[in-house]
């Protein structure tokens, strides 16, 4: 288990911060718990992911170094989304090779943890569960799954609920289809994914489906709701807040 | 389809998707071909090892890609076997077509090969009043409906029983209508086994070729290849010139690669190396074995240090099994011949971007194809590389056709415009106060238009989290 | 022309690789496989049996005995094998007229084609089989040809029990493949069988529809 920290730096998010806040709030809630100071850098703003995927490399890279700005001194970086938490982790290193600033890009890289990641595998938060019986599913972005691999501590959170029963997805390491730009540029096969996500969701009996990825949950939910299907969708960190807080 | 003009992705993607049918036939299939793949390897750190074998294979074999071809050429030549190079598809259909008119030939017979799919070469050879006969009963059941392979390894999987029992009863001559595939499989024996008595030509794809030997490799399940290739008097074996190995030893682990991600099998029922036309005293055996070697673009791959990965493919076809996007969409929808993952990479780079450009958007990313892969292309990377080329100004270090074709002022001013957004606080707490106060009222249209066809609109928060930090006190750094 | 194109191809391709920024990592070393005797003989014949071959354990002295068995079994007219070799002489010398007509493959196939496409049966020795893939070797000679195990509907395989090596990397190894290949050289696993209907898998497609191996084993 790597030393627990005094302090750790948050990256927000630009979709939590316009769409979810309370999200980014409940994982800065959860590590004030553990008696760990959060700082928050007002300058911080989007990891560059949309340009990066998109085909604008020069715009992530501006947007990129705007962070590198950000977050300059030690503290670990811990993320409330696996998919930004991979763009600074294993993206900017490759984005920023053979420059003057690969260096310290690769040192900012090395702070980057997942929240799931680091309440388990720094923290090893232990939770109890003070909520009502709730059956609810699991989501994992492919970023999560993939880049960061830290689908096994969103869940490894979520089992420490006694309350709590976790049916998993069929196809849970298969994309919801979102992909940032991609439910823009390909909408009409985003939208065949997402549907079929949400059949599989219907499928296990949960009421909730939970994710680390607030992207995930924006393309789910805003399904869901269109469909008129009375799932509700939820960030981990607000769900397991509630639950503990009761 | 291809040659006839520009393909027009989007309206594919429309028809593919309202074809339920297709949806159900796919969905089963690659499901299955998934979990096959899964149980041959289940466990994940010996396939991590052996597919790093296989990608440090691929990239030795293509960093010295024109020696080894220089001495295959050579192996070959010695073992008696005519080598032929052709630049582009039209140089090796001449070359297909000079050696079947050298011989008087109207019947050919052929295994299964991609590249003869990238050369076009059955609609060719029918140009020229020659016979080209697809025997790997995949094939052979799309040729009968005039379509071309959907997959690159199971190249009917978009046509399930049903519809194949209707084809081959109005197809082929006094043939009852039955669903029973083994009774389909007996049909098509049948019929086949008079075109392979018969037949003038054999024509081959190459899954490896070793440079070391001059040996050509060929890997199936029906016994079709076997046939084309050792019953007529002439067998011509078509390559893509990134297919050749340099050491015999570097075949075992490719093998058992290539079997087990294209269909989970340890192995195929055959796996054939050919080395030489039949010798003095042989009784059977074609009398000349040809070698194309073709190039269509692929040299120019190479030559970018990145894009070149795409090279070390041995197409397997696992990473359209687990493409969320190829499976919803089958093979057709490309419009191309090599859909799902590889050809997203492969096609744009092979027919220019302003052709092929839409297949590279055709992902979002997830990395299921980069995790199955038996020799390691990082999809995802070239993928955004592709994407970057496809708004590339002038001073973009690749050189892919087509480069630049996507460059739209409105587009290029919006990304500039979040730049600005997300490199000045200032400009980004005043973007998303803003979002937050009119973001339920804004206009259906744009993103927006595309986003709300089948979700509710995004609802934005009336406090953004750096609002929200700031009001709880936290430390700025 | 085709000169020129050959230069051209070869040119482009020197000039991509000449400037020597390819990153060619040195790959981890296989894992050596190795199984006792009787483990390879356990694990070819389950896996062989798994590709829905037929496996049978005889002896040197017996496997004629056991085949002659079998093919009474069977309603076949014919059995072709390869004339002058040792399996050869072993059926010239036990032969039965109950059994399928013994057809040698002495012509080309241009003038046998008619006869060979019409068998029942084909009869070949092996060069050896891999335990760890399930995989019989076959070198096809003067002798014994390379149709002979794929026209017949049934092909039967001898295979010396002391031939099975544990894995391919092993075998072409130390029998230094590379250094002379013969005009052919197979891997076989089981009868021939396609899936490409469905994915339902079904035997005997385009090559035998059977397959029998006699392991021969002391």
């Amino acid at each position: 288990m790597p030393n627990r920290p005094d302090k750790v730096y948050f990256f927000g998010t630009c979709l939590i911060d316009m769409c979810y806040p309370q999200a980014g709030l409940a994982g800065i809630e959860l590590l004030e718990r553990e008696g760990i100071k959060v700082i928050f850098p007002q300058a911080q703003s989007c990891c560059g992911q949309p340009a990066h995927n998109s085909g604008f490399p020069a715009e992530a890279k501006a947007v990129a170094r705007q962070q590198l700005k950000s977050f300059k001194q030690d503290y670990p970086i811990v993320v409330p989304s696996g998919s930004c938490a991979g763009m600074l982790k294993h993206h900017y290193p490759a984005m920023f090779a053979g420059e003057p600033e690969a260096d310290e890009v690769r040192r900012f890289s090395s702070r980057v943890l997942e929240l799931s990641e680091f309440l388990v595998r720094v923290l090893d938060v232990k939770l109890r569960d003070r909520g009502q019986p709730i059956k609810v599913t699991w989501h994992s972005s492919c970023h999560a799954t993939r880049e960061m691999g830290v689908i096994g501590d969103s869940k490894a959170l979520l089992k420490q609920l006694d309350n709590v029963e976790l049916v998993e997805l069929q196809s849970e390491r298969e994309c919801c289809g979102f992909g940032g730009t991609f439910s823009i540029k390909q909408p009409a096969i985003s939208a065949a994914m997402v549907s079929d996500k949400i059949t599989d969701i219907q499928q296990t009996g949960a009421t909730r489906v939970l994710s680390g990825d607030c992207g995930c949950l924006l393309n789910i939910g805003g399904a869901l709701e269109y469909q008129k299907i009375p799932i509700t969708t939820q960030h981990i960190a607000e769900f397991i807040l509630e639950r503990i807080n009761g | 389809m291809a040659e006839t003009g520009a393909v027009d992705f989007q309206s594919n993607v429309v028809r593919a998707l309202a074809d339920r049918q297709l949806r159900g036939n796919l969905k089963k299939a690659m499901g299955s071909l998934s979990l096959k793949r899964k149980a041959v390897f289940s466990d994940p750190e010996e396939f991590e090892h052996l597919r790093r074998v296989g990608n440090a294979i691929r990239r030795r074999s293509l960093s010295k890609l024109p020696v080894l071809l220089e001495q295959l050429e050579k192996n070959c030549t010695a073992n008696g076997i005519q080598v032929h190079w052709a630049e582009t598809t039209a140089d090796a259909n001449q070359i297909f077509l000079d050696i079947i008119k050298g011989h008087d030939a109207s019947r050919v017979i052929k295994g299964k090969s991609m590249v003869s799919e990238e050369m076009h070469l059955n609609h060719f050879l029918e140009d020229h009043s020659i016979e080209a006969l697809e025997t790997d009963l995949g094939e052979y059941i799309i040729q009968l409906d005039h379509e071309t392979p959907s997959h690159i390894i199971v190249p009917a999987i978009h046509k399930n029983k049903d519809q194949i029992a209707h084809l081959f009863h109005e197809k082929i001559p006094n043939t009852p209508y039955t669903e029973v595939v083994e009774e389909l499989n007996a049909i098509a024996r049948k019929t086949l086994r008079q075109k392979f008595f018969a037949g003038e030509i054999g024509v081959s794809g190459v899954n490896f070729a070793v440079a070391e030997t001059g040996t050509l490799c060929l890997v199936e399940n029906e016994g079709n290849g076997r046939m084309c290739t050792t019953v007529p008097p002439v067998h011509i074996a078509v390559m893509g010139l990134e297919k050749v190995v340099e050491h015999l030893s570097d075949v075992p682990p490719l093998l058992r690669l290539l079997t087990g991600s294209a269909t989970g099998q340890v192995i195929t029922t055959y796996f054939n190396m050919i080395t030489s036309p039949r010798k003095a005293g042989e009784k059977d055996g074609p009398k000349e074995v040809h070698l194309v070697i073709l190039d269509n673009g692929r040299s120019k791959i190479l030559a970018d240090p990145q894009l070149r990965e795409t090279l070390q493919c041995i197409r397997c076809g696992a990473c359209l099994n687990h493409c969320p996007v190829y499976t919803r969409l089958g093979g057709h929808a490309y419009g191309y011949v090599y859909p799902g993952p590889i050809g997203s990479i492969l096609t744009p780079q092979m027919e220019g971007l302003h052709k092929a450009g839409a297949m590279a958007s055709a992902s979002s990313l997830c990395g299921a194809c980069e995790e199955v892969c038996p020799v390691k292309i990082p999809f995802t990377s070239l993928l955004r590389i592709l994407r970057d080329e496809s708004y590339a100004e002038g001073d973009s270090p690749h050189d892919v056709d087509g480069h630049g074709y996507k460059r739209h002022f409105t587009e290029s001013l919006a990304w500039k415009g979040w730049a600005v957004m997300n490199t000045n606080p200032t400009l980004n707490h005043l973007s998303t106060k803003m979002l937050g106060m009119v973001g339920a009222f804004l206009p259906k249209a744009g993103p927006l238009k595309h986003w709300t066809q089948v979700r509710t609109t995004p609802k934005f928060a009336k406090q953004s989290l750096h609002a929200l930090a700031k009001a709880r006190g936290l430390d700025d750094e | 022309m085709s000169n020129a194109i050959r230069e051209r191809v070869l040119n482009k391709l020197r000039e991509a690789v000449g400037r020597g920024d390819f990153d060619v990592p040195t790959p981890p070393p296989l894992p050596v496989q190795e199984w006792s005797r009787e483990e390879k003989i356990n694990r070819l014949q389950s896996m062989l049996e798994t590709m829905h071959a037929e496996v049978r354990r005889t002896t040197h002295a017996d496997w004629i005995t056991t085949l002659k068995e079998i093919l009474r079994e069977r309603a076949l007219q014919t059995l072709v094998y390869g004339p002058d070799t040792a399996l050869a002489g072993v059926l010239q010398g036990a032969w039965e007229n109950d059994l399928p007509a013994l057809i040698p493959y002495q012509q080309d196939i241009e003038s046998f084609k008619e006869t060979l496409f019409n068998a029942d049966a084909g009869i070949t020795t092996t060069r050896g089989a891999l335990a760890e893939i399930g995989a019989l070797v076959l070198w096809p000679t003067i002798q014994e040809p390379r149709l002979l195990s794929l026209v017949p509907a049934l092909h039967i395989a001898l295979l010396e029990a002391d031939g099975i090596y544990n894995t391919f990397a092993e075998m072409m190894g130390s029998e230094r493949w590379q250094d002379g290949m013969p005009t052919n050289a197979l891997l076989i696993s089981g009868p021939s069988k396609t899936a490409d209907i469905e994915l339902t898998l079904t035997f005997g497609v385009h090559g035998p529809k059977e397959l029998l191996v006699l392991i021969l084993d002391n």
